[in-house]
């Protein structure tokens, strides 16, 4: 079947099984390789990427649920050339090791402090719970999400 | 990598639609509401649907509302649509504390309260607040409609009164003025199914308790729900003793089995612990406490 999918401001349109998974078609069909792919079930939360705004493991859906959507991944999270200040925190406050799992962590940290722009420690928590990290222990993504709440981009204050 | 079979996929354009998309395909086809329980399913083969009608176009299904005297949640409403909703808050702090708990924040954007209820997983914690509660659902197929209670619409595991060729299309909680609710949840990590899960609406009148509910999921409660519990309550003062013979008799209904989750009897244990916790908070909010 012919899905098009809007990725990041660019539509994208390809012929796919109807099986094919969001995750699949993000990947290998419109080759955006930032959101990353783990567990498969659901449970690991590498692959959450935003379906029309809202956080979504796209190991769960199907390409063809999105067709006509709006996709966000992790490549659309720089504007202008400038780094979001969630990826500029991640920079900052070490919160990452091997990265499996910091482009999910990313993509919720952003929708976060969209919704709600001075969480607790508690808030961030609870926001990125359905998502792993073996490596950090998670207090540095807690911090690197704390420091772009302390920071929001400059464009972002003068709006 | 874990992918579906293959399958056919088509948007449902209403639900008359749907309905008809379902009898033309029989037993092939599978309605697709958040995919967070069927996709799963169909990347173990445990589920091998030729069609999946897709329902996420269909607004008439979404949306939380009061109707009379009921409070309907429509079946495409998300987990978080019920998390957030002021008007559920106002009546029964049940869905809230609910839904607070249900898998995570990402998945509660996906799952929904039809796909929920169809599941009917054993451990599904909306079956123990919709038995809790003692609400209704709707079900729609090409002859109308019809309501099934909730303590009435599992057949079993996985089975449920919506036979082929119909859809849930709401369910609808009775809005009680002056009851207090509560839910309880005990799982092995943030973000996983219940180990046990208990919830209770109580109202208290007068010093008595005039009316209550109690519902349970994964400790094998018939009907999620635990009657013999809610008839002794009924009639008495709430007090902690009173409270404590209900949260015993409710896990004396209980019949769950050791698994990965934990051993029986522990089970049984949480049964009733936090059946009674659920009862002393539903008590004391009605009270005004
Ligand atoms: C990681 C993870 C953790 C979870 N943790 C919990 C938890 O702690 N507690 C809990 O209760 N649940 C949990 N869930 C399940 C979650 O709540 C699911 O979203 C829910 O069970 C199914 O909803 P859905 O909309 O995704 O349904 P789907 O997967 O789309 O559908 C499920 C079934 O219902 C049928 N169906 C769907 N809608 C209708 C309808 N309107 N009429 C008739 N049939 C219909 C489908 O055909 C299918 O058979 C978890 C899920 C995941 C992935
Ligand atoms: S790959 Fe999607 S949740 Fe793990
Ligand atoms: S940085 Fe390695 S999994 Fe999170």
């Amino acid at each position: 079947m012919q899905v098009t999918i809007t990725i990041n401001g660019e539509p994208v349109t390809r012929d796919v099984e109807p099986r094919t998974l969001l995750v699949h078609f993000v990947r290998d069909d419109a080759g955006l390789r930032g959101t990353h792919w783990g567990c498969d079930t659901s449970n690991c939360g590498a692959c959450t990427l935003w379906v029309d705004g809202s956080p979504v493991k796209s190991c769960t859906m199907l390409a063809a649920q999105a067709d006509g959507h709006e996709v966000t991944t992790v490549e659309g999270l720089e504007q202008g050339g400038e780094l979001d200040p969630v990826q500029k925190g991640f920079i900052e406050c070490h919160g990452l090791q091997c990265g499996f799992c910091t482009p999910g962590m990313m993509m919720t940290g952003r929708w976060l402090l969209d919704n709600n722009p001075h969480p607790s420690d508690g808030e961030i928590r609870e926001a990125i719970s359905g998502q792993i990290c073996r490596c950090t222990g998670y207090k540095n993504i807690v911090k690197a999400i704390q420091w772009a709440a302390d920071n929001p981009a400059t464009n972002e204050v003068n709006a | 990598m874990q992918t579906p079979a293959p399958v056919d996929y088509v948007r449902a354009t209403s639900v008359e639609n749907a309905i008809s998309l379902l009898e033309q395909h029989g037993e092939d086809a599978r309605l697709l509401a958040g995919g967070h329980s069927l996709l799963p399913m169909m990347k173990l083969r445990l589920a091998r649907p030729e069609i999946l009608v897709d329902l996420q176009g269909l607004s008439e299904l979404r949306g939380i509302k009061v109707d009379g005297g009921d409070l309907v949640i429509g079946a495409m409403t998300t987990h978080a649509e019920i998390l957030d909703s002021p008007i559920l808050s106002e009546h029964y702090a049940i869905f809230r504390e609910a839904e607070k708990v249900i898998a995570d924040p990402v998945v509660r954007n996906k799952g929904t309260m039809g796909g929920s209820m169809c599941q009917a997983d054993p451990s599904e914690d909306l079956s123990a607040v919709g038995a809790a509660l003692k609400g209704t659902v709707v079900i729609q197929g090409s002859g109308g409609k019809r309501t099934v209670e909730i303590r009435n619409f599992h057949e079993g595991p996985y089975e449920t009164k919506v036979k082929d060729g119909e859809i849930l299309t709401e369910v609808r909680f009775p809005i009680r003025p002056g009851a207090g609710s509560a839910y309880e949840k005990v799982e092995r990590r943030v973000g996983d199914w219940p180990v046990c899960s208990a919830g209770a609406y109580v109202v208290v009148s007068g010093g008595t308790v005039t009316d209550c509910g109690i519902g349970l999921t994964a400790v094998g409660a018939s009907h999620f729900c635990a009657p013999d519990a809610e008839a002794y309550l009924i009639g008495k003062p709430p007090t902690e003793a009173n409270l404590a013979e209900a949260a015993r008799l409710a896990a004396e209904s209980c019949d769950p089995t050791s698994d990965q989750r934990g051993p029986a009897d522990y089970k049984k244990h949480l049964a009733q612990e936090l059946t009674l916790r659920a009862l002393r908070r539903a008590a004391a909010a009605s009270q005004g406490a």
